[in-house]
């Protein structure tokens, strides 16, 4: 379905469709405009904040979440390119109460500073220890090297994902 | 209390704040989404240096969908964050003095509608000449000066000019003297979280949520800007997403969000742009730096001088203070019997300077260590051994008044040595080893604006419901929430997260002058100290009363007070005495010297660093690697050492990124790089390995010890890693970052012409003023306060 209204301010038409996302396992049915990014989408219409944007440029990772298990910048995805696919946002991370391994790491071995890389972070570990489970310290930089942290130096949340890997 | 007592300082226990920050709960500035909220976008300047002949926001006003349009004859006062430099204006209709200068500002109903009302603005410059380095700033301005006050005949902001004790004849008793230039680049910050507000406008008050260090100083300046008495105004702090410094000046969009909550009546938000997080900036300042140093034949310092020269930007911010912190703290590690100091701010076109991490002495730091191994090489002395040899010893007053207390400089260089190897490494052209030191203070002694009150504030209550802490620090991931619940646990024999916190709320939490300066632990934690020994006093008189012993002999563990739990124990004392609550403050002591100037540079105590760092440089390419660090950091009492390595860890990452890639750099009045993609900053891949010894000298005055940790490791790690270039390829790059680049111009230098150097060729003439001449201390003269000053 398409609808058509004029954002007037712009005064260009703007395209708004209805989209089905699959987000942390729950369906979800909206109105978007089409241009609307993922991550605006995820913040903005369903509070889902614990995604973060930094730059809005994909260029450092903060806003990452997993498309079918596989790490995306959200905020250069629109969701037209998601639909029907599995969307997990930090807040579908822990089952529940029972948070997961990775989480409990990061709180362990400190992490997590300022927080605000945290979550992209752990959803680009998780993607990881999901396709190798027993990664090798270099497997992990280079799997993570896409998501800055200006607080840590990296090595606790390299730590952190060892950790992890070891209680499986 | 001995080690042994403590039961929760000194653990590594995990951050009582961490749980929310890895499930997403935690909510910063820009989560913050009130019902009915307005969006605001800034129209900011794209001229570097330009006068503004008008402004015609009309068309913008008659997009449906905008609410409000400000210019800045809405809110014309000025401000600034020290009183000496009220220099900027939340938004500016008179002249713009950088390429992101705030002019208009919008609130309409969404991100998109506002962005098209300021497209939509009309802005009539004339153009001015535009100043984009310190050589031009120094000449006379060929139309008009960037601000008025600054000092004809040029763009010049600070002067400072000192001497103490006779530097003319330390230079005479040495056997070797030696001058040398070098200059570090400005970086940024770059924080992952960009800068948010939201505020309200309710029953005439205004509320502000914001992304700031500092809830009290943006209190005062959104008072003053907007006209407002304080207690009409509260700021509260959000989760903090990163400041290192950047978010403690109070900000044009923090105003801009409140003013338009007035006009609209309903919550205006502002979420900067990571492009206008560069323009917000407030980062390391660039600065020209000059030494001249005089040793005997063995060594010992006999006189130094140093001029400084830094690149402010276009206003003010901290930057009459950042002068003064490149020439005050050489003193606090090397004795240096003699010392003049020359430093000058100038104003240019480009995005102000501010604090960042170490806030004006990772310049000097740099430029000072890299200065002694020069003359360790010219008079044949191992450069650790002339360092050692000059290092201040603790318990002394240096030689610009500033008091040393607990300093465990030998401690922290010993254990660097031993770990890396450092005095017996192997030589291999293309790897080296360097060595260097650093101090950092733990928090101002005094504060930005004069007042006598005291620099940090904590209240506790304790109730049925247990014990909550009330303190105006601000915790931006540094874990200062965690210190404060450690320090009431430790003291009420619980766990710090059986401790409820409030804090950073200018209208519930009690003053705290916020987190820079490297001053929550000790200052906050003081503050808290005080307040928990009070509650134990009234809990332990109460659980005596009951049980028949001495106050004394009431032990405070494990969730117990004596034979009674705690909450007994706390329901008997609030049966007693009535609602339980005490309150806590600390004030430094008057420590500075007897001059004006004094204030900059003293601090209640110092912490301390040593690093080696081991490199890999292709001389072919000249890319240089940093294959590991080892860093000794005298923290004085590590209150959680999980938190101190971490933020060790955090300042090594932070100096290896500006060592070797970070550049706040400009061409023909542009930002070169405003996005982080091609701001260069270290990944995963670039980072060394780290090897962090806790070095413990327990400072009499800090909470059970404790001094700084958040910016003194940053320190020593970039001279060391120039060092390590020097021991690698025999070149000296005396400037930062290095550059692949750089190192291939140093290593053609030393090929061609025989001077394995690159870096600045000269200082320039600069018309400091005479020197304010000041009588050195008596080293030994450890006193403070009207005891010091009656005499001096």
């Amino acid at each position: 379905m398409l609808g058509l209204s004029m954002a007037s301010e712009l005064q260009r038409p703007v395209h708004r469709r209805i989209i089905h996302l699959t987000v942390n396992e729950e369906e979800h049915e909206l109105l978007l405009p089409v241009h609307r990014t993922l991550l605006e989408v995820l913040r903005e219409d369903l509070a889902l904040t614990g995604t973060k944007h930094g730059c809005e440029l994909g260029e450092c990772g903060t806003c990452t979440v997993l498309v079918d298990g596989e790490p995306q910048l959200s905020c250069v995805l629109l969701p037209v390119q998601v639909e029907g696919r599995g969307i997990t946002t930090i807040e579908g991370m822990a089952a529940g109460a029972r948070l997961d391994p990775l989480q409990e790491a990061f709180i362990e071995l400190g992490a997590a500073q300022c927080g605000y890389c945290t979550p992209g972070m752990l959803l680009a570990a998780r993607s990881l220890l999901d396709r190798d489970p027993r990664p090798a310290r270099d497997a992990i930089r280079e799997a993570l090297a896409g998501n800055l942290c200006r607080c840590t130096g990296y090595h606790k949340i390299v730590e952190a994902v060892e950790l992890a890997a070891r209680r499986g | 209390m001995t080690d042994a007592q403590l039961s929760v300082v000194g653990k590594p226990l995990p951050k009582v704040d961490v749980g929310a920050k890895v499930t997403g709960a935690a909510t910063y500035a820009d989560d913050i989404l009130l019902p009915r909220t307005l969006f605001c976008r800034i129209l900011r300047s794209h001229r570097p240096h330009a006068r503004i002949l008008s402004i015609d926001a009309s068309r913008a006003r008659r997009l449906p969908g905008v609410h409000a349009v400000i210019t800045g004859h809405d809110l014309p006062a000025r401000f600034g964050i020290l009183p000496v430099s009220q220099d900027e204006r939340a938004l500016e209709h008179e002249k713009v003095r950088y390429v992101g200068d705030p002019v208009a500002a919008v609130a309409a109903v969404d991100e998109e509608t506002a962005q098209a009302a300021c497209d939509a603005i009309t802005v009539e410059y004339q153009d001015l000449e535009a100043v984009m380095t310190i050589a031009d700033a120094l000449r006379e301005p060929t139309d008009e000066p960037i601000h008025e006050y600054a000092r004809r005949p040029a763009n010049i902001h600070r002067m400072a000019s000192y001497e103490f004790g006779d530097v003319e004849a330390g230079f005479a008793a040495a056997d070797h003297v030696r001058e040398d230039v070098f200059f570090f680049q400005g970086n940024t910050h770059l924080p992952m979280e960009q800068h948010s507000a939201t505020a309200t406008y309710v029953d005439g008050r205004l509320t502000l949520w914001s992304s700031t260090q500092v809830v009290h100083y943006v209190h005062r300046a959104l008072a003053q800007v907007l006209g407002l008495p304080l207690n009409r105004i509260r700021v509260i702090g959000a989760t903090h997403g990163g400041g290192f410094g950047g978010k403690t000046d109070p900000f044009a969009h923090e105003m801009v969000v409140a003013k338009l909550a007035m006009i609209t009546g309903r919550p205006v938000k502002c979420t900067l742009s990571r492009e206008e997080v560069f323009y917000a900036h407030r980062g390391r300042h660039p600065v020209l730096m000059w030494v001249r140093t005089g040793v005997t034949r063995d060594g010992r310092i006999t006189a130094m001088h140093f001029r400084s020269a830094l690149d402010g930007g276009a206003y003010g911010s901290y930057g009459a203070a950042s002068v003064f912190y490149t020439g005050t703290l050489q003193t606090v590690t090397y004795r240096i019997p003699a010392y003049k100091f020359e430093g000058c701010r100038v104003f240019t076109n480009k995005a102000p300077c501010g604090p960042k991490r170490g806030h004006g002495t990772p310049q000097p730091r740099f430029a000072l260590e890299l200065h002694l191994e020069k003359i360790a090489h010219d008079i044949g002395m191992d450069p650790v051994q002339l360092k050692r040899s000059n290092f201040v010893q603790p318990f002394t007053r240096a030689v610009n008044w500033l008091r040393i207390t607990s300093c465990g400089l030998e401690e922290c260089t010993d254990r660097v040595l031993r770990a890396s190897g450092y005095l017996t490494r192997r030589r291999r052209r293309g790897s080296g080893m360097g060595f260097a030191i650093s101090a950092y203070m733990s928090g101002a002694g005094t504060a930005i604006y004069w007042n006598d009150m005291p620099h940090s504030e904590c209240q506790i209550k304790v109730d049925r419901a247990g014990v909550t802490v009330y303190c105006g620090a601000m915790d931006i991931g540094q874990g200062s929430d965690s210190v404060l619940a450690t320090v009431v646990a430790e003291e009420l024999g619980l766990r710090p997260a059986d401790i409820r916190l409030v804090t950073a709320d200018t209208a519930t939490t009690p003053i705290d002058l916020g987190s820079y300066s490297s001053r929550v632990t000790f200052m906050a934690g003081n503050a808290a100290l005080e307040a928990a020994r009070k509650m134990r006093s009234l809990l332990a008189e109460a659980v005596a009363a009951e049980t028949g012993g001495t106050m004394d002999g009431v032990r405070f563990a494990g969730g117990r007070v004596g034979e009674l739990g705690f909450a007994d124990a706390s329901a008997l004392a609030e049966a007693r005495f009535g609602t339980l609550a005490t309150a806590g403050s600390y004030k430094p002591p008057r420590i500075g010297g007897p001059f004006k100037g004094s204030g900059v540079g003293p601090s209640p105590a110092y912490s301390y660093s040593a690093a080696v760092a081991e490199v890999e440089v292709d001389p072919r390419t000249g890319t240089l690697s940093v294959r590991k660090v080892w860093i000794a950091h005298d923290v004085g009492r590590a209150i959680n050492p999980l938190l101190v390595v971490g933020q060790v860890e955090g300042s090594v990452y932070m100096a290896v990124g500006e060592a070797l890639m970070e550049e706040q750099a400009y061409r023909k009045g542009l930002h070169k790089w405003p996005s982080m993609l091609e701001y260069k900053s270290p990944t995963f891949l670039e980072m060394p390995d780290i090897e962090t010894f806790l070095v413990e000298t327990v400072d009499p005055e800090g909470p059970y010890g404790a001094k700084e940790a958040g910016q003194g490791p940053l320190l020593p790690v970039i001279p060391a890693i120039n060092s390590a270039l020097f021991d690698a390829l025999g070149v000296w790059v005396d400037e930062v970052p290095i550059t692949p680049e750089k190192v291939l111009h140093a290593l053609e230098s030393q090929a061609k012409q025989g001077r394995p150097r690159y870096g600045p060729a000269a200082f320039p003439e600069i018309p400091y003023p005479e020197p304010i001449r000041v009588q050195p201390p008596d080293p030994r003269d450890m006193r403070v306060g009207e005891a010091l000053e009656a005499d001096a």
